[in-house]
């Protein structure tokens, strides 16, 4: 496996993409189990004032589309777009620590995983996916894993605040977790031989690296392995996780003699990835149209050890959970209505949350956001905290696209100040100046996106429109009917009318060729002229009462032959 | 036109203009007696139209697709489900006394596939009657803290994470598997299942999570699913089964299959969940059958007459029929096959429907009378089931939680020996994996089909727009009745009260009187309300009968029966003065009586069509005819002529047949001989029906004391309308 992200920890892989600009950086990331009709987005800035933040990055989306490539600045333009309404993003407080305050956070919780997002991002590439590594993003290959997450990092540089001198450093990334080609079948039949699946670069993509892209300064391939985990009977858990890491360079590789890396194993391997404290999952309580209720459930992965090896003496040992959560409006949450427990007892509020901020969501405005700090005792194996909510009325035309696909509430942040999901690597001169690595080596915290939650709310029957514009004109039709009714008919006229029981007369000369009047109507619409005309009329006089609304039809003379 | 002049000329004083649709009521009212004859005698044709009006079923959501991609079931899945079948028959054999050994072999089986697994051990909740939780939504439920070991269940549950998915949704898959007895049906069912679970587990489509539910059924299939139901949706996380589990080392012992494998993390004994349910299927096979073809019945009512949406319906009709080569049956009324009455009718609509057909071509409405007496006899079962509210299997549980469930029962055609198993677990879950894989294929929710219809056949519905017609037709006369008869004593007692003077004097001179004497039908009211409030009483009452210990069925009815008639005494002699006052103007009054009673009878079947149509359905057919013809029995017998005779007999049979008990019984006679029927019986049957939580229990129960009334005193028999509009 290449690289798995620093946030791929607890159990399940989150569903989520996130855009973050932190000083002056800026960088949109779209993360998602592969697949997934999800893809949340973050983004955010340093400015001030979000509004500024926000166009300041459309300019720059524009200013990039000029210069490289249209699509993928309307990728990000649409992202951004999405975001520009203040009901999607908002600024936490203390969530995220580098950035806190200064940063926007925005998702997109239904936004699909799929090769739309791929190939504007493979198109900024100076050779696309036509040479060097990037020849091994086969679509259907990447999109089989587990977890793809894709980032655009654009960096200013330069001292100008009005734009004009600015430039721009663009970092793309793109981590994605494979499973080599499924041998699962034969994994299960004979039990005994359990030993993980060999895998190589053209086994996992269906494709080799035939040298690489002639723009490129540098390409090379680092394969990292965890020694120490390698052999994990000997080893204790508690080690620092240092690895190997091998470089291979493409360079020397050429179309006739393609690169391609793999590793067969002979040996059983139990390789663990460091996981995260708590694993974090979240899930919706309730039932029915009215009310809900969100619940995040912590429990413990580790199963007897103490997971912080430097508290695990002290005695008074807590563990610190940051928990993140942003609603949309319409699901309306009370915040009163928090309860925690721990190891399935209730809890006091007070007693395990240090800080709590939280803003309430204002409808059409701006979404709720609950930030809290847990402090939670080393020893505890599942905590909960539910919070109850009222689901709200949109107006018909908030509702999305495919409205009975009912609303997504963007996945919860768990993050574990006390744990850091950076590399150390065995120290090496040469490695030090690959961005990649130094960036695999900075601090930062563990953080696990829970799933997207799916909130049905009560949605419209959308054909309704045309029976209430069907109803409509009915009353429409009845109302100007018996407003020029009355607006034609002068008062004396009716008076008169009433006094004699009046009525207008129509008289309807209807052609008549043929003597049986049952037919004549069919016989004229088949075009039935063969007989000669005779000249014969009906005279049919309507008698209309004005204070009824039925009108009598009455035959009053047939013909005069 | 000569004569229309004629006739303005004779009526020289042109008078107050009527608004048309006012004179049109006035019309209606004064004619009240023969339009409601004609109303009624037409819902009821109406009612029996509906086979012939039923439409051909369709699939409404494109996005479902059934049948467009070939099944990727094959032999392989199907060995695969004949050895969980077999390791399951043989562990039997070896008679594991709790059973606890097959729920390990099929986690083993799950955790091989690759699937996460949980043990989800629950207690079996008894029902309880709350008598004011008829509509709200399932509760969490008490913990009861005495449970014994014992009375654990365990639904083993596996899941599927779909590998491109994003764990937002899932489809359910639940087989009722009781361990202890183990029937083949069971089983299969469950090898059915497995075959479909190692399929999912390799395809690269899913884009839901799977979750396969092997619910407990030792205390009922319906308990163990909506056991489970609970917890995923209201868990409780301050419980105490923890500690419980502690106490009982068999269930510990369960969850010690632990790391065989490197699926080690696979299995928790936490409970699991995955995303919101979009649609359930309950599998069952039935052990013998005496069909002549592989058939599969779909259940589909839930609680309180709620149905899944017909998409699902059609789905697996469509699967089954035209991919399978399975027959589909839906439940029906056995007993109406076979009467002659309805196969003429059926005969008289086919040959009506011929005649217009040979008057033009272009009409084609008619079935034949066989498929009509079927059509019948399905939309009975279906109009009975919904009205009746106990949901007919397990899929009932989902519906409480707005989830679309039905229940399959495949009834496969020979002895289950090899061959034929092999082919019906093919089968079967060929069809099972269609239906999960156009499930699978939704976007949105079900929404874009009928919730509200009425089978006729499983390819043919009613739909709601339809079958209103008949429900309207039918209580149509009861506001004209009500407004004819308050119309009718208001002025025959203007006539005894005022002398010779025209109604127009009177409109000028006594407004103070008649603003009392239109207040009067308030003292009606009064007394309406009073049985009402019976009624309630009455309603009420089994829930504290069956809090007494040891108490067969017919001692419970004993003393529920004794009770009412006690709470009658007591309320009649706290409020004697309304029938005390009333007596004395009965003769004026009754009338009165009988208008507020049909009104509120009107709005309380206008009520109940919203809840659960098909009870109203039932109720307007028994009640609107009684709530017609009733008269005080005084009246009649004083007036003794012919037609009061008539009326006097019509309502003594009409009072005694709609009181439950002897509607149950002449039903129960009916359908299967009188000797099973008895007095416990009727008390099982309400029991059953309020544990439920049925809506039409509420109706069955105010509707009991109407011949206590009549039986108690004759002067009461008008009080009949009064019991019966009593309902929920």
């Amino acid at each position: 496996m290449f690289y798995l992200g620093g946030f791929i920890v607890g159990g399940r892989l989150s569903a989520d993409s996130s855009a973050l600009c932190s000083g002056s950086k800026w960088h949109v990331r779209l993360v998602g189990r592969s697949g997934g009709p999800n893809v949340t987005s973050r983004i955010g800035s340093d400015y001030p004032y979000r509004s500024v933040g926000l166009q300041e990055m459309k300019m720059l989306y524009a200013r990039q589309g000029s210069e490289s490539d249209e699509k993928s600045a309307m990728l990000l333009k649409a992202q951004a777009d999405f975001l520009e309404s203040s009901t999607s993003y908002y600024a936490p407080e203390w969530s995220f620590p580098p950035a806190s305050g200064n940063l926007r956070y925005g998702t997109l919780p239904r936004e699909a995983v799929c090769t739309e997002n791929i190939t504007p991002w493979l198109k900024l590439l100076p050779c696309q996916d036509k040479a060097g590594i990037s020849t091994l993003l086969d679509r259907p290959s990447i999109y089989r894993g587990f977890y793809l997450s894709q980032r655009l990092h654009l960096t200013l540089t330069g001292s100008g605040y009005e734009g004009m001198d600015l430039s721009i450093i663009l970092e793309k990334t793109l981590t994605v977790v494979l499973q080599p080609n499924s041998q699962r079948a034969s994994l299960v039949r004979d039990s005994e031989k359990h030993i993980q699946p060999s895998w190589s670069l053209s086994s996992i993509f269906g494709n080799q690296v035939g040298g690489k892209c002639v723009l490129a300064e540098t390409s090379n391939v680092y394969l990292l392995l965890d020694r120490d985990r390698i052999f994990i009977e000997e080893s204790s858990l508690l080690s620092k996780n240092s690895s190997v890491l091998y470089k291979f360079e493409v360079e020397k590789y050429s179309e006739s003699e393609p690169f391609d890396l793999g590793l067969t194993w002979k040996i059983l391997v139990v390789w663990l990835c460091q996981q995260a404290p708590l694993h974090a999952s979240r899930f919706l309580m309730g039932s029915g149209n009215e009310r809900g209720a969100i619940a995040i459930s912590l429990k413990s992965t580790q199963t007897t050890e103490g997971f912080m090896g430097a508290h695990s003496n002290d005695e008074r040992c807590e563990l610190r959970v940051d928990v993140f959560q942003v609603v949309p409006w319409y699901v309306k949450v009370y915040f009163h209505s928090l309860q925690v427990f721990v190891d399935q007892q209730p809890k006091a509020v007070s007693d395990i949350i240090e800080k709590i901020h939280v803003s309430p969501s204002k409808d059409k405005v701006s979404p709720g956001v609950m930030e809290l700090v847990l402090k939670l005792p080393c020893s505890v194996s599942s905590t909960a905290l539910t919070i109850e909510f009222d689901k709200g009325f949109l107006h018909i035309d908030e509702y999305p696209p495919d409205a009975n696909q009912v609303f997504d509430i963007p996945s919860t942040i768990v993050s574990f100040p006390n744990f850091h999901a950076s590399m150390v690597f065995l120290e090496n001169h040469s490695l030090n100046k690959s961005p990649l690595l130094s960036k695999f080596q900075e601090k930062s915290h563990v953080m696990s996106y829970t799933e997207v939650l799916l909130v049905p709310l009560t949605t419209p029957d959308f054909s309704m429109p045309y029976n209430v514009i069907t109803i409509t004109c009915t009353v429409f039709a009845l109302y100007f009917g018996s407003l020029l009714n009355a607006l034609r008919t002068r008062v004396t006229e009716e008076e008169s009318f009433l006094k004699d029981k009046g009525s207008i007369i129509f008289i309807i000369f209807i052609h008549h060729p043929t003597i049986s009047e049952e037919f004549w109507f069919e016989r004229k619409l088949k075009g039935d002229h063969n007989q000669p005309p005779q000249t014969k009329f009906v005279m049919v006089c309507c008698q209309e009462n004005w204070s009824a609304t039925s009108a009598a039809v009455k035959v009053v003379g047939k013909d005069n032959r | 036109m000569a004569e229309t002049i004629e006739n303005s000329h004779s009526d020289e004083k042109p008078k107050p203009r009527v608004r048309p649709i006012v004179r049109f009521g006035i019309f209606l009212v004064s004619h009240s007696f023969l339009v409601s004859i004609v109303c009624f005698t037409s819902g009821v044709l109406a009612l029996f139209l509906l086979p012939v009006l039923a439409k051909n079923t369709y699939i409404s959501e494109n996005a479902l697709m059934p049948g467009s991609a070939s099944p990727m079931l094959s032999n392989q899945h199907v060995s695969d489900g004949n050895r969980l079948v077999k390791d399951l028959t043989n562990s039997n054999l070896k008679s594991s006394e709790t059973g606890i050994e097959s729920h390990k072999i099929i986690a083993q089986y799950m955790l091989d596939v690759g699937a996460e697994v949980s043990f989800h051990k629950f207690h079996p909740q008894m029902n309880q009657f709350h008598p004011l939780h008829f509509f709200s939504s399932p509760d969490s439920g008490k913990i009861q803290e005495n449970y014994s070991c014992s009375s654990y269940g365990i639904n083993t549950v596996g899941i599927i994470r779909a590998p491109r998915g994003d764990g937002k949704e899932a489809i359910v898959l639940v087989t009722p598997y009781n361990a202890l007895t183990s029937s083949f049906g069971e089983v299969l069912s469950l090898g059915i299942a497995y075959s479909v679970f190692s399929l999912l587990t390799q395809v690269t489509w899913l884009a839901k999570d799977i979750i396969w539910l092997v619910a407990d059924s030792q205390f009922g299939e319906y308990a163990a699913v909506s056991a489970w139901l609970r917890e995923y949706q209201t868990p409780k996380f301050s419980s105490m089964s923890a500690l419980n589990a502690e106490m009982c080392p068999d269930i510990n012992n369960l969850f010690e299959i632990e790391v065989h494998s490197m699926a080690g993390s696979k299995f928790s004994n936490s409970f699991r969940r995955a995303g919101t349910m979009t649609a359930a299927l309950v599998l069952k096979v039935r052990d013998q059958s005496e069909q002549f073809d592989d058939t599969i019945s779909i259940y589909a009512e839930a609680s309180n007459g709620q149905m899944p949406n017909l998409d699902l319906i059609n789905v697996v009709n469509y699967l089954a029929v035209h991919r399978q080569g399975l027959r589909v049956n839906v439940e029906k009324l056995w007993s109406f096959l076979n009467l002659g009455w309805l196969k003429s009718l059926g005969e008289i609509f086919e040959s009506l429907a011929n005649i217009a057909k040979s008057l033009n071509p272009k009409f084609k409405f008619g079935i034949p009378a066989t498929e009509y007496v079927e059509g019948t006899a399905i939309l009975a079962s279906s109009l009975y089931y919904q009205a009746l509210g106990v949901p007919t299997g397990p899929h009932g549980a989902f519906r409480d939680y707005q989830v679309d469930a039905i229940t399959l029962e495949i009834s496969p055609k020979f002895s289950l020996d090899k061959v034929w198993r092999n082919d019906i677990i093919l089968r079967g879950g060929r069809l099972i994996e269609g239906v999960i894989r156009s499930v699978n294929n939704l976007l949105e929710k079900f929404h874009q089909s009928f919730f509200l219809y009425l089978l006729t056949s499983p390819s043919k519905f009613v739909s709601v727009g339809v079958y209103m017609i008949a429900f309207a037709l039918l209580i149509a006369p009861l506001p004209m009745v009500a407004a004819s008869l308050y119309v009718d004593s208001n002025s025959s007692s203007n006539c005894s009260k005022g002398d010779s003077s025209t109604p127009s004097a009177i409109t000028d001179t006594d407004e103070h009187g008649i603003t009392i004497r239109s207040w009067r039908w308030l003292n009606s009211a009064k007394l309406v309300f009073i049985v009402h409030l019976w009624g309630a009483i009455v309603s009420v009452l089994p829930y504290f009968i069956c809090q007494i210990p040891d108490c067969s069925p017919t001692t419970s009815f004993m003393i529920w029966v004794l009770l009412s008639i006690l709470s009658l005494l007591i309320l009649n002699s706290v409020l004697a003065s309304p029938f005390a006052c009333v007596k004395a103007s009965q003769e004026k009054e009754w009338a009165l009586v009988k208008s507020v009673t049909i009104s509120s009878v009107f709005i309380g079947l206008g009520l109940m069509s919203v809840i659960n149509f098909a009870t109203a359905e039932i109720g307007a057919l028994l009640m609107v005819p009684m709530c017609l013809l009733a008269r005080p029995l005084k009246l009649d017998v004083r007036a003794g002529t012919f037609r009061s005779c008539c009326r006097i007999i019509c309502n003594l049979v009409l009072g005694h047949i709609a009181f439950p008990p002897a509607a149950f019984f002449l039903l129960k006679g009916m359908l299967d001989g009188f000797g099973s029927a008895n007095v416990g019986g009727f008390w099982m049957w309400v029991e059953s029906l309020w544990a439920w939580n049925s809506a039409t229990y509420l109706f069955i129960v105010k509707a009991t004391y109407l011949s206590w009334m009549s039986k108690a005193d004759a002067r009461y028999q008008r009080n009949i309308f009064n019991i019966h509009s009593k309902k929920g």
